[in-house]
């Protein structure tokens, strides 16, 4: 018989559940004598202290209700689906201003952490909750117009994606994850498949096969990692890493290495992503938009994991120059192909691979400066990417799908005089254009990192972050790959945006619906936001990675004072 | 039990990613399931190999061997979500066949494949 592996609950000192109560009581009568401000909250149990949970059980609640309720009665559908997401939104902006206090743990049953399943908002998880409450609220808006319509149980799906995001975004639990990412893709699948038609089913097949392969690297690495450390609590891994006797870090770091692959196909990293130019250019509009987080989730596992990890203990550092390898590549690779893209939407893809890119070589470089304006850019770069596809949708509705099969220099061999019909058209500009118009402007600029919107700043945090103190020959790759990325998502955009917007076409200026309209100044109005408060949301992000580079912290907020001190 | 366990372990992973390489969606599909029984089974040998031993001890059980119940339940949790996927998979296979008229995973035939001017979309 092989040996028992270490058992959470044989090991010596980690507090069991048993003792709990008595330390709950001893904080309630005396003063606190602990930094953690875990045990306050469950010391207190307030209503406020369920607000971490809502994040899941309110969508998938609704989800449920969607079910019963007929696909015919689609206001009340609407309805219940956009109070649902906006009060996630709330939800999310409350949880991002306790968090910014200080990291709250919700025990799941109220088990204690190494055994029950904890879910924690501190000021990364909170930050990707309102990026995907308010990226969620803009595509549910927009599909209120058409895309609601196309196929049944659309709303249903919505919701449940939402949940997986926000779950994988707050749990503390590896197997947790995987079912949380589990509950995401399955929505995906349904949210890919939605509209039907032959690209989608062709481009969702490989998009399903791919991910399904991708869970089955996620189960192995979960496995190997649970085989060797014996607990799946992040936080209980971390202090078991920076313990001096742990045992197998080879085979433990194989599991990790296994467990990174799936969540770098996940963040579509070079050369794991070819899917996605491919699937999110066949979604609808709304779900493509939405489908932009799902790529971020796999970056942000991928920060929390390294950072909680691998920076400092065992393995500390492990597989850091294979994540800025897979980024470098990756952002090379999106380069590429957002200048070889011809439709509007697959070069919105490739600004998701982009982005992915640009974080994982950013996290790679290990310089935590630069990984506050790369979070910051994150934010940025993922609302452009969602709006680029809404205005996608709108600017090639009605089009001649064939259009991608054109000569891929049409219009430059064109009679000039040709176009006399564009001054007309500029005279009576419609509104919708306008703003059609100044929304890609806005993308644009969002996307390539041009001033004066926050993609600029965003960039130029990362410069700064990379240039201080000496410059190494990483960082000067970096800056060179960063710098070539905004030249080379810059071109084919201006090249895409004259073509669907200035050249004069036959067909009908597009109409623009009122749900369209507001969807798209949404996220358009959060892009601008991001730049007039640039400087309140650069501090966040500044302090979450302060946050994020002290792991002993969130062990101690996880497991409690005496385990988080161990571990230091 | 160990070798048995490994060798099953390793022909059936071998044999789902052979499968999983193969041009026909349903191939792939049955790849999928053979590499999700191995990785099943993967997940279940994490808990290391007993015979006999208890996963749950009752009060005043002597401890001699025990199982860890832990690989059990995420052994559980991957089935049931293994299997619902597969059968999503499935379904799409089935639309993919009905609407472009192939099990090619391109979706046309391979010997169709370069597309003719007149047909874009053989």
């Amino acid at each position: 018989m092989g040996a028992s592996p270490p058992r959470p609950n044989r090991s010596p000192g980690i507090r069991t559940h048993e003792t709990l109560p008595q330390q709950e009581a001893s904080l309630r009568d005396g003063p606190l004598p602990m930094t953690s401000s875990v045990l306050t909250a469950t010391a207190e149990t307030a209503w406020s202290d369920h607000l971490v949970v809502l994040p899941i059980v309110l969508p998938i609640a609704v989800a449920g209700v969607m079910l019963l309720l007929d696909e015919r009665r689609r206001r009340l559908k609407s309805g219940l689906s956009l109070v649902t997401v906006l009060l996630l939104l709330g939800i999310a902006l409350m949880l991002a201003l306790r968090a910014d206090a200080a990291a709250q743990v919700y025990r799941l049953g109220n088990w204690d952490a190494p055994y029950g399943i904890v879910l924690v908002a501190d000021r990364l998880s909170a930050m990707m909750l309102v990026l995907a409450s308010v990226l969620g609220l803009c595509a549910l808006v927009f599909s209120f117009a058409r895309w609601g319509r196309a196929g049944p149980r659309f709303h249903g799906l919505f919701l449940l994606l939402l949940m997986g995001v926000n779950g994988a975004f707050l749990t503390g639990d590896l197997f947790n994850l995987f079912v949380f990412f589990e509950v995401m893709l399955a929505a995906s699948y349904g949210l890919v498949l939605h509209g039907s038609g032959e690209t989608r089913i062709r481009a969702g097949l490989g998009y399903i096969a791919v991910n399904l392969v991708a869970s089955l690297f996620f189960l192995v690495g979960v496995s190997l990692i649970y085989g060797t450390m014996g607990t799946l609590n992040m936080a209980d891994l971390a202090r078991r890493l920076a313990a001096p006797a742990a045992a197998e870090p080879a085979l433990f770091e194989i599991g990790c290495a296994v467990l990174g692959i799936a969540f770098l196909i996940k963040c579509s990293a070079w050369p794991l992503g070819f899917w996605l130019p491919t699937t999110y250019a066949a979604a609808s509009a709304p779900a493509a938009a939405i489908l932009a987080i799902l790529s971020k989730v796999g970056i942000y596992v991928v920060i929390r994991l390294s950072l909680l990890l691998f920076g400092s203990g065992l393995s500390a550092g492990f597989g850091q120059t294979w994540i800025l390898a897979a980024g470098l590549a990756t952002m090379a690779y999106g380069t590429i192909g957002i200048l070889a893209a011809r439709e509007l939407t697959r070069a919105a893809g490739y600004a998701v691979m982009i982005s992915s890119g640009t974080m994982l070589a950013v996290l790679g470089t290990g310089s935590a400066a630069a990984l506050a304006g790369a979070l910051y850019y994150l934010v940025g770069s993922t609302l452009a990417a969602g709006a680029l596809f809404l205005l996608a949708e709108i600017l090639q509705r009605g089009r001649a799908p064939g259009q991608a099969q054109q000569a891929v220099f049409a219009d430059e061999y064109r009679d000039p005089f040709d176009d006399a019909d564009a001054i007309e058209i500029g005279r009576t500009f419609p509104a919708a254009v306008a703003l059609l118009g100044s929304g890609f402007l806005l993308c644009t600029l969002m996307l390539a990192g041009i001033p004066p919107l926050s993609g600029f700043v965003g960039k130029l945090a990362m410069f700064t972050g990379l240039a201080t103190g000496p410059i190494t020959a990483v960082a000067w790759w970096l800056i060179a790959a960063l710098t070539l990325s905004s030249f080379g998502t810059l071109a084919p955009l201006v090249r895409l945006g004259i073509q669907n917007l200035w050249v004069p076409s036959v067909d009908p200026p597009p109409v623009l619906r009122t749900s369209e309209f507001l969807a798209l100044s949404g996220l358009l109005a959060a892009c601008l936001a991001l730049a007039l408060w640039g400087g309140p949301a650069l501090a966040y992000a500044d302090a979450t990675v302060r946050w994020l580079a002290q792991p002993q912290d969130y062990v101690r907020a996880v497991l409690g004072a005496a385990q988080g001190g161990a571990g230091t | 039990m160990e070798l048995v366990l490994s060798l099953g372990i390793g022909v059936f992973a071998a044999s789902g990613i052979w499968l999983m390489l193969r041009p026909r969606t349903f191939q792939v599909a049955l790849g999928i399931s053979l590499l999700s029984y191995a990785v099943n089974l993967f997940i279940f040998a994490m808990g290391r190999l007993t015979v006999g031993a208890p996963p749950v001890l009752g009060a005043g059980a002597e401890v001699v061997s025990v199982d860890d119940p832990v690989p059990q339940a995420l052994v559980l949790t991957a089935l049931v979500i293994g299997f619902a996927l597969t059968a999503l998979f499935l379904v799409v296979l089935l639309a993919a066949r009905g609407i472009t008229g192939s099990d090619h995973v391109d979706g046309r035939e391979p010997a169709q494949a370069e597309p003719q001017p007149g047909n874009p979309h053989p």
